[in-house]
């Protein structure tokens, strides 16, 4: 017998009498009103920052006042004057400064962000970049994480992640420290309303 | 293969150490303290615990159709799904899966499964370089050391362990032990392994069966790190992390968290369902032990386990003992009850790593009756005459005389002539565990009975 059937046979002579599924309610009452606040809120205790877009300036001037000393950018969002876009390979974007992305949508419970391939163009954007820049329309925020996993984006990714600010770790004392392996700093830049 | 783990032997040296069992102490009730904070700012927490523990007991009792549906979807996804009984073939496996890459190199992040399993010596021993990326992980592997804390592995170690192993290892300044500047030169030691390596692993959170997807919550970014940046991600999973629903993650990712370090989320909860373009990707799923647990009548509830550590960091025995000194992959609270599965004789002494003040059940997201569990083992160990000598003598003493009310008065009269008179040398024999830290206390100068028998004649001859 396979290592599978041998499992399979094994976990379904133990298992123990059938226990019922319970339904999972959306546990949503308290997030009908404006999100913005409350995301933002969550956003900066978790590390990010977050910032309105001006819509009198090209967006692309506004990152690179963001990042004075930055000498390499690269996009994922097309349209991006003067910025690269991320190849195929992954190694390549090991040099990035600043990695510039837009999300799906965010949750205002957490302060994350749903990004997937189709955002990052090359995944390892979002984790070899020094920082990372994320667009994100102020209208595409769900409350809580219940509602975030009722979102369709998530059936078509291969890979996504809820990301919530920078890469950060406290292994040694407890130390909090900002930029762990991956991107140093997180910045929302929200999106005038079209 | 199984000697017996002296618990109260191995936590000697660390508690002899004031600053690190200060630290430790204070570090992990700062992290119960937050978990608090955190569980308090939800309505609906206590609501939360009771669905996650529904789900999870659902789960385990149609566990075999959630694997094969798992399995199915993960397939159709273009994932190349294994099986392993046990330790030594997920082991195979994965050198299997790295040979026929030529694969010398693995990245990966921490995984408790990958520990049990001692995968990374059997790796190395057939020449493949096997990089540890999360921080505290990689401290333990450079410290030729266990993790001892789930969550946080080097939690005993103070900013001078770390800067001292480093030093050796990666070449940072011995005399700098700055937390910034050793996470720093960590990360700028580590980035060219994940550019270099051939592969890398993960461990998993969940296992969505609805969506043959694998869950990895991290904060380091060095997961998302391993699994994206090499052509080639394995991920391996203990068969009892399934979960049903991609809806049902709301619930565990609410919790997890909250429950492990007191923030709301980790800064990265990565959802793996597909291989990326050109690349591959191989979920284990590996049973080693698990389905005998499964049959277990009173400690199956421990497969409900999400690993988040809340009942180490508020369990005072596991605070003042450090995770070392319970000598498996799994300490504390949850490790009293899941190393006994594994081996009765090498983990008895652990169950007796508790007060049983209830705390751990209390905090667990997935309500785990730990406590519960942890007298239940006390009594198979004792039933199966795994006690130690002195602990089963003084049982059997203590038995006699508490069964005896006469017994006991003359007992309980004598102890208290005892510490007055008795000479230390006398009362804080080496057979005295209990003392060994402590001070007995100053005895009363009358037993409760002989108060009340002086009482009942004072009344009687007013």
């Amino acid at each position: 017998m396979s290592s599978r059937d041998a499992i399979l046979a094994a976990v379904r002579a133990r298992q123990p009498a059938a226990r019922a599924l319970p339904e999972v309610p959306l546990f949503d009452a308290e997030y009908a009103g404006d999100l913005v606040p409350r995301f933002a809120m969550a956003l900066e205790k978790m590390g990010g920052r977050w910032l309105d877009a001006d819509a009198s300036v090209p967006l692309a001037t506004q990152i690179r006042l963001l990042y004075p000393s930055a000498q390499r950018f690269c996009s994922a969002v097309a349209g991006m004057d003067g910025f690269a876009s991320p190849g195929a390979d992954a190694a390549a974007l090991a040099n990035v400064d600043v990695g510039i992305v837009q999300a799906a949508f965010g949750v205002a419970e957490t302060g994350s962000l749903f990004l997937s391939e189709h955002e990052y163009g090359n995944n390892a954007l979002g984790y070899l970049a020094q920082h990372l820049l994320v667009l994100l329309h102020p209208t595409q925020l769900v409350g809580n994480l219940h509602q975030a996993y009722q979102r369709p984006e998530w059936r078509s990714a291969r890979y996504a992640a809820l990301v919530t600010g920078p890469s950060a770790t406290a292994d040694i004392e407890g130390v909090l420290i900002r930029g762990a392996q991956g991107v140093r700093s997180l910045t929302v830049l929200a999106l005038a309303n079209p | 293969m199984s000697r017996r783990v002296d618990h109260v032997k191995a936590a000697r040296t660390f508690i002899q150490d004031e600053p690190h069992i200060k630290f430790h102490d204070q570090r992990l009730w700062g992290l119960r303290q937050l978990r608090d904070g955190q569980a308090h700012g939800i309505a609906e927490w206590e609501q939360l615990r009771e669905l996650a523990s529904q789900i999870k007991e659902h789960t385990l009792s149609h566990l075999g159709d959630y694997l094969e549906q798992f399995e199915r979807n993960a397939t159709a996804n273009g994932v190349i799904v294994h099986w392993a009984a046990d330790a030594a073939e997920h082991n195979r496996i994965v050198h299997e899966i790295l040979s026929a890459q030529a694969v010398t190199l693995l990245v990966k992040s921490k995984s408790m499964l990958t520990e049990e399993c001692e995968m990374r010596p059997y790796l190395e021993a057939r020449g493949i370089a096997v990089v540890e990326t999360d921080l505290g992980e990689r401290i333990q592997q450079l410290d030729h050391e266990m993790p001892s804390h789930i969550v946080v592995p080097a939690v005993h170690k103070l900013r001078g362990d770390v800067a001292q192993v480093f030093a050796e290892n990666i070449g940072t300044d011995p005399t700098n032990d700055d937390p910034a500047y050793l996470a720093e030169g960590m990360r700028q030691d580590t980035r060219p392994y994940f550019l270099k390596a051939g592969a890398g692993m993960t461990g998993c959170n969940f296992a969505v069966a609805e969506t043959g997807s694998v869950v990895v919550c991290t904060n380091e970014g060095n997961a998302d790190l391993s699994a994206n940046v090499p052509p080639l991600h394995i991920a391996s999973i203990g068969i009892e992390k399934l979960i049903p629903r991609q809806s049902d993650l709301g619930v565990f990712i609410r919790m997890l968290s909250r429950s492990a370090l007191g923030s709301p989320i980790t800064q990265y909860t990565s959802h793996f369902r597909a291989p990326k373009a050109g690349g591959a990707m191989h979920f284990i799923l590996v049973d080693n032990g698990r389905s005998a647990r499964l049959a277990m009548d009173d400690f199956w509830y421990s497969l409900k386990c999400i690993r988040c550590g809340a009942c180490m960091n508020t369990c005072p025995v596991y605070r003042r003992s450090g995770g070392l000194s319970y000598g498996g992959v799994y300490a504390g609270p949850i490790g009293a009850i899941i190393n006994p599965t594994f081996d009765l004789k090498k983990y008895s002494a652990l169950p007796f790593a508790s007060t049983l003040n209830g705390s751990c059940s209390n905090v667990c997201p997935v309500k785990i009756n730990i406590h519960e569990q942890i007298y239940k083992w006390r009594q198979i160990v004792a039933e199966q005459g795994e006690l130690g000598f002195i602990k089963k003598e003084s049982m059997k003493l203590a038995g006699k005389v508490l069964a005896d009310p006469k017994r006991y008065r003359a007992f309980s009269e004598g102890s208290n002539r005892a510490i007055d008179t008795l000479p230390r040398a006398l009362l804080y024999n080496p057979f005295n565990a209990w003392g060994k830290q402590r001070e007995l206390p100053t005895p009363a100068a009358q037993t409760f009975h002989q108060w009340y028998a002086a009482q009942r004649k004072e009344q009687a001859d007013e």
